[in-house]
């Protein structure tokens, strides 16, 4: 078990810098997810944890120690990959105790682990099979199990959902939190899914474009998003940005989306923006679920307003309704019973005490 | 819309199955069609040798029918068996094919690995290289490669030229380049991941390829080792050009130099070497097929 910092860790391809000085702080113990879209640098990121690519510049230590310069197999680290890795002409057991075996592990040690390992992960039945004799989901288990018996400082986990099927990925993402839960090693997790990281992670790190955007507990990221893109990121459907600007009006101040729609803001928010410029170019954050339907009561903060309904999709639990304001697309979650139909005008109430407000040109979260 | 969508679904579906059960029996048949074509063609020549070579050498001058064995004897094969020279070449033959197998082995799988896996500058250069010195005919290499020899054995004072284990240094020229490049293939193929997993492992290089790499790429190993020996064990050009007397011969080169006197031909005999010749490359084969289990790598990875 330890820590595992990074410090300012660049990695270039000739010319295409894929990591871009990344500053990065793992305690013992702690479960990080790395999360961005395909070459966000997440899983170079990883590889180069792992010592299986070279740092450009910059620091990686494990334990306190710089192991830049450290063969993968004596930096004490498991790692499971998307595709699982299986030695295919191995069994199961053959190859979860393959690094034991060349570390010269006594045997008895050995199978001791091993039993351990394939009793936590619920494959004793299959010590003996070979891995084309196993499905996706207990190969992962296997690709799992040999990262558990290592007892490795760090467990690296690149993408190891990716190739299973939606029902098998929530199962197995319910697993590996309860092996964490047991085991406690150290984590470095990569994935695309925003749900995987959110429902795994102590914390998430968002990255985009070789860079960190945020790190956070995956609460922080969902209500403080310091950036456009963690806030169109994190959470599904995605955040909605509507173009705005701030008026005062009679001494208070509102937000006005459309020539048609301007909402007073709640007095927290207007006294937390009410230094902004009001010329500037705005972006009013709302996510679907802070846009349902109206109705009799609303609570201060909640404002409503009427729109056309271009598209609605029933998801059982919640109907997800679609519609432009000025061009804006714009998603709502509203309650499957409140009569939401195709084409149809209905009243929709937004709650301001949820919006964020960003600035259009940076990006940033105000 | 739908109605019309509907409707010519159901009867075309209907017809295009049958459509594809009926190509499908088409191309079944055509395939046992040509493949009884091939094999008549194919296996003519031996069954002919092996008619011929249990006739007596009168049976074979008489013009008889030549599809048929009148009065069978067995006195080629005796003769030949009992034969020092005809064993002398079949063992010249025996211990060169299996000692240029285990060089060609020795230098093709690290070769293989390295060029497939070590990515250093110039690799890929050299990979192609080695496809291109194969392309090169051996009937254009063998007078370099004597004249080669020849300085060396002045040069060394030790005798190669007009000596059996001469062959060992010549037939790996042409069994290296494809065993090689058959390897990098295979090795190629395999996960990327695998190595790193070994890697992360604790697995230095040479564990990677002698306990990962081999073991998965077998079949690919067999498959050049099929090749190797049956490029040493047919060779006859480099023989006939390295090797005069007669008990340095391999047994190609001997069957022909030896039953072969002016114009007169022995073909009992010489059908007989040829048989008895073809016999160990199909032990070999019909031995490593066994192992020849495809899809080794299968549930390595997904897909």
């Amino acid at each position: 078990m330890a820590d595992v910092a990074l410090r300012k860790v660049v990695k270039r391809y000739d010319d295409i810098e894929a990591v871009r000085g990344i500053d990065l702080d793992i305690a013992d113990h702690e479960f990080i997810v790395l999360v961005g879209p395909s070459g966000c640098g997440k899983s170079t990121t990883l590889r180069m944890i792992a010592g299986l690519e070279d740092i450009s510049d910059g620091d990686i230590m494990i334990g306190g120690d710089v192991v830049n310069d450290v063969p993968p197999k004596d930096r004490d680290i498991a790692m499971v990959f998307q595709n699982y890795a299986l030695y295919p002409h191995m069994t199961v057991a053959e190859n979860m105790s393959f690094g034991l075996r060349l570390k010269h592990y006594p045997k008895a040690e050995i199978k001791a682990r091993v039993t351990e390992a394939a009793r936590l992960l619920d494959i004793t039945d299959l010590i003996d099979r070979k891995p084309k004799q196993l499905s996706g989901g207990q190969r992962q288990r296997v690709a799992m199990g040999r990262a558990i018996v290592r007892n490795p400082k760090v467990f690296l986990f690149d993408e190891p959902l990716s190739n299973l099927d939606a029902k098998l990925r929530v199962q197995m993402r319910i697993e590996i939190k309860k092996v964490h839960q047991k085991v406690r090693t150290t984590t470095v997790y990569v994935t695309h899914d925003q749900v995987e990281a959110m429902t795994l992670a102590d914390r998430v790190v968002v990255m985009n474009k070789g860079r960190i955007e945020q790190i956070g507990t995956p609460n922080e990221l969902y209500h403080k998003p310091a950036t456009r893109f963690v806030a169109g990121f994190i959470g599904s459907p995605a955040m909605n940005f509507i173009p705005c600007r701030l008026e005062d009006v009679g001494g208070a101040l509102q937000i006005r989306l459309t020539d048609r729609i301007a909402f007073a803001l709640p007095p927290a928010r207007a006294t937390r923006y009410n230094a902004l410029p009001r010329t500037d170019k705005l972006l009013l954050g709302i996510r679907p679920e802070h846009l349902t339907e109206s109705h009799a009561h609303l609570g201060p903060g909640v404002e409503s307003f009427e729109t056309v309904l271009d598209v609605t999709e029933p998801m059982g639990m919640e109907t997800l309704v679609y519609f432009g304001l000025d061009g804006t697309p714009i998603c709502g979650r509203v309650d499957p019973n409140a009569g939401a139909k195709d084409g149809a005008p209905m009243r929709l109430a937004m709650d301001l005490n949820n919006m964020h407000l960003l600035n259009e040109a940076t990006g940033a979260v105000l | 819309m739908s109605t019309l969508a509907i409707d010519k679904g159901g009867p075309s579906r209907k017809v295009k199955y049958g459509s594809m059960s009926r190509d499908r029996t088409w191309a079944l048949r055509w395939s046992y069609f040509f493949l009884v074509l091939f094999a008549i063609f194919f296996l003519t020549p031996p069954i002919y040798m092996l008619i011929t070579s249990l006739k007596s050498s009168a049976e074979i001058s008489a013009a008889t029918n030549p599809w048929w064995v009148f009065h069978p004897t067995l006195s080629n094969y005796v003769e030949l068996l009992t034969s020092n020279q005809f064993l002398r070449f079949f063992w010249n033959s025996s211990i060169v094919s299996i000692v240029v197998v285990i060089i060609t082995m020795l230098i093709s799988i690290p070769a293989a690995f390295a060029l497939a896996r070590m990515k250093f500058w110039g690799s890929a250069t050299l990979a192609t290289g080695v496809f291109l010195t194969y392309l090169i005919p051996d009937s254009l290499l063998f007078i370099p490669l004597f004249k080669t020899l020849g300085v060396v054995q002045d040069l060394t004072g030790i005798t190669l030229l007009n000596r059996w284990y001469v062959l060992l240094f010549i037939y790996p020229t042409l069994t290296v380049p494809f065993c090689t490049w058959i390897m990098i293939g295979y090795f190629a193929s395999i996960p990327k991941e695998l190595d790193e997993a070994a890697l992360i492992d604790g697995a230095s290089w040479l564990q990677t390829l002698t306990r990962i790499f081999i073991p998965v790429a077998l079949p690919g190993l067999i498959a050049a080792t099929i090749f190797a020996f049956t490029v040493s064990w047919a060779q006859f050009l480099y023989p006939l050009v390295f090797t005069t007397s007669v008990d340095q011969l391999v047994l190609p080169v001997g069957i022909t130099t030896t039953l072969i006197k002016g114009d007169v031909f022995n073909w009992g005999q010489i059908m007989t070497g040829a048989l008895l010749g073809a016999a160990p490359p199909l032990i070999i084969y019909a031995f490593l097929m066994d192992y020849y289990i495809a899809g080794l790598t299968a549930g390595a990875t997904k897909g």
